[in-house]
């Protein structure tokens, strides 16, 4: 059994909220140059060479990527053999985004209530997931959400008969529909199978996946290299003012699920898709 | 085609633009997003002023992060526009002249754009960090008590936005993507 003080996480949560708001990961930024060097549209050629300048600017550390800072969506993996001590790993989590988010000057766009909406001023509670997963160490992924394209995103309970044709219609179909809303070029998270909610989270952990890694399954590789040039024939491009560039990338995960279901869900990333890990 | 317009930020400049120009903006104009929008149009209701005069005004659809010290704001990117759809039309007969956000508008707005001869720009959502550049002042005038959704009075130097819903109907999100597909062959 390992002991692990809960304000380690907190101090480390703190550190990747501003690290993540001005950061990109490599995988994305090797993706935006890739792509804008293939765009032969203009238009869409010149938004991606800001959106390439507005990262060079927020690595400089005084302003953010984006102004939505988002919605702060921690996800713990903690080992079995740790013990967490020195107080609530919830509390830690939330002063850590707290600390984060008022020492960075990040935006604090958290409302209390959904209809009542009254912020909370200090961009907490944050959404946090926790696995617990084999050894004694600790991972967190602190992964700021914008919600420009959160959204955007959508789930259907499809019936089994659907099958692979109509997960990749909704898929594409939730990408035409949403247009310029979500601040394209997206990157699309999918969820397959499970139940109604672990659908959608798997759909959001897809987005953790890097942009240049290729699904372990065949069978979903060939799927997600499908949908990415479907979706990148739609015309839509960077912002939405036309061209090639619509999608960085597209990340399946699926899962186990019930013999009357096919639930499928979608979530979308703008190109600030941001997440930024640390081992404890 | 590329403009740069200085305020007064009159109707009849705006008229000139056409869906996909480039446009640079110089001088004054306001910060409103969802809850400063819903607050506005209470204030109509009950016959009180609004926080600045509406006539010739643009406003810009923005939440920024706080201003580190010695800069007027933090990042300061557009906010998807389609969720002040349901407030826009009223703003834009009383006289606004312009909005800045990004993202499709409904029917409702597109008519009010016309009627009025206003124009929608969109800025580019996600290069934050660089408007924040083109942004020199920035003072809360009204709601401050809603943070980052305060309405804010802005001056700006030659902020970058692009035409997309012109005074003559002209809608950038249809022409762009139909222009790019013809260009490829589809």
């Amino acid at each position: 059994m390992r002991e692990i003080d809960v304000r380690i996480i907190e101090n480390k949560v703190a550190e990747l909220c501003i690290e993540a708001n001005h950061f990109l990961g490599n995988d994305v930024k090797s993706c935006i140059k890739k792509m804008t060097s293939e765009e032969e549209w203009h238009v869409a050629g010149s938004i991606l060479k800001s959106i390439e300048e507005n990262i060079s600017i927020a690595e400089e550390g005084v302003f953010p990527l984006c102004q939505d800072t988002g919605l702060a969506c921690v996800f713990l993996e903690i080992g079995q053999d740790v013990h967490l001590v020195g107080g609530l790993l919830e509390d830690a989590v939330n002063e850590g985004v707290r600390r984060g988010y008022t020492d960075g000057y990040l935006r604090k766009s958290v409302v209390a209530d959904p209809l009542r909406r009254v912020n909370t001023g200090d961009n907490t509670p944050a959404h946090i997931h926790i696995d617990i997963v084999a050894g004694d160490k600790v991972k967190i992924t602190v992964a700021p959400k914008g919600f420009g394209s959160e959204n955007m995103s959508r789930i259907a309970m499809l019936p089994p008969s659907a099958g692979e044709n109509g997960v990749k219609d909704f898929v594409v179909e939730t990408v035409e529909n949403a247009g310029a809303n979500p601040c394209p070029p997206v990157v699309v998270g999918v969820g397959i199978g499970g139940t109604f909610d672990k659908a959608a989270l798997m759909a959001k952990k897809a987005l953790l996946i890097p942009v240049d890694k290729e699904n372990e399954d065949p069978y979903y590789a060939d799927m997600e290299k499908e949908l990415l040039e479907r979706i990148n024939a739609l015309g839509i491009g960077p912002q939405g003012f036309g061209g090639k560039t619509t999608a960085l990338a597209v990340n399946i995960i699926a899962a186990p699920t019930h013999i009357a279901g096919l639930p499928v869900a979608v979530n979308i990333n703008c190109h600030v898709s941001r997440h930024k890990e640390a081992i404890i | 085609m590329e403009h740069r317009i200085k305020e007064p930020f009159t109707k009849e400049k705006m008229k000139t633009l056409r869906a996909g120009d480039s446009v640079l903006l110089t001088g004054t104009i306001y910060t409103a997003r969802d809850a400063a929008h819903k607050r506005m149009i209470e204030s109509l209701q009950k016959g009180e002023d609004l926080p600045f005069a509406i006539e010739d005004s643009i406003i810009y659809y923005v939440g920024p992060t706080p201003a580190k010290d010695g800069m007027p704001i933090g990042s300061a990117g557009p906010t998807t526009s389609y969720r002040m759809d349901a407030y826009a039309p009223q703003l834009l007969d009383l006289g606004q002249a312009a909005m800045i956000g990004k993202g499709q508008r409904n029917e409702d707005v597109k008519e009010a754009v016309l009627r009025n001869g206003a124009v929608y720009f969109a800025a580019i959502g996600g290069a934050a960090a660089l408007i924040a550049g083109s942004i020199k002042s920035a003072e809360v005038i009204a709601f401050d008590d809603l943070g980052a959704e305060a309405v804010r009075k802005l001056y700006v130097e030659d902020f970058l936005v692009t035409v997309v819903l012109d005074a003559a109907g002209g809608d950038l999100y249809e022409k762009g993507r139909e222009e790019y597909l013809k260009s490829i062959g589809k």
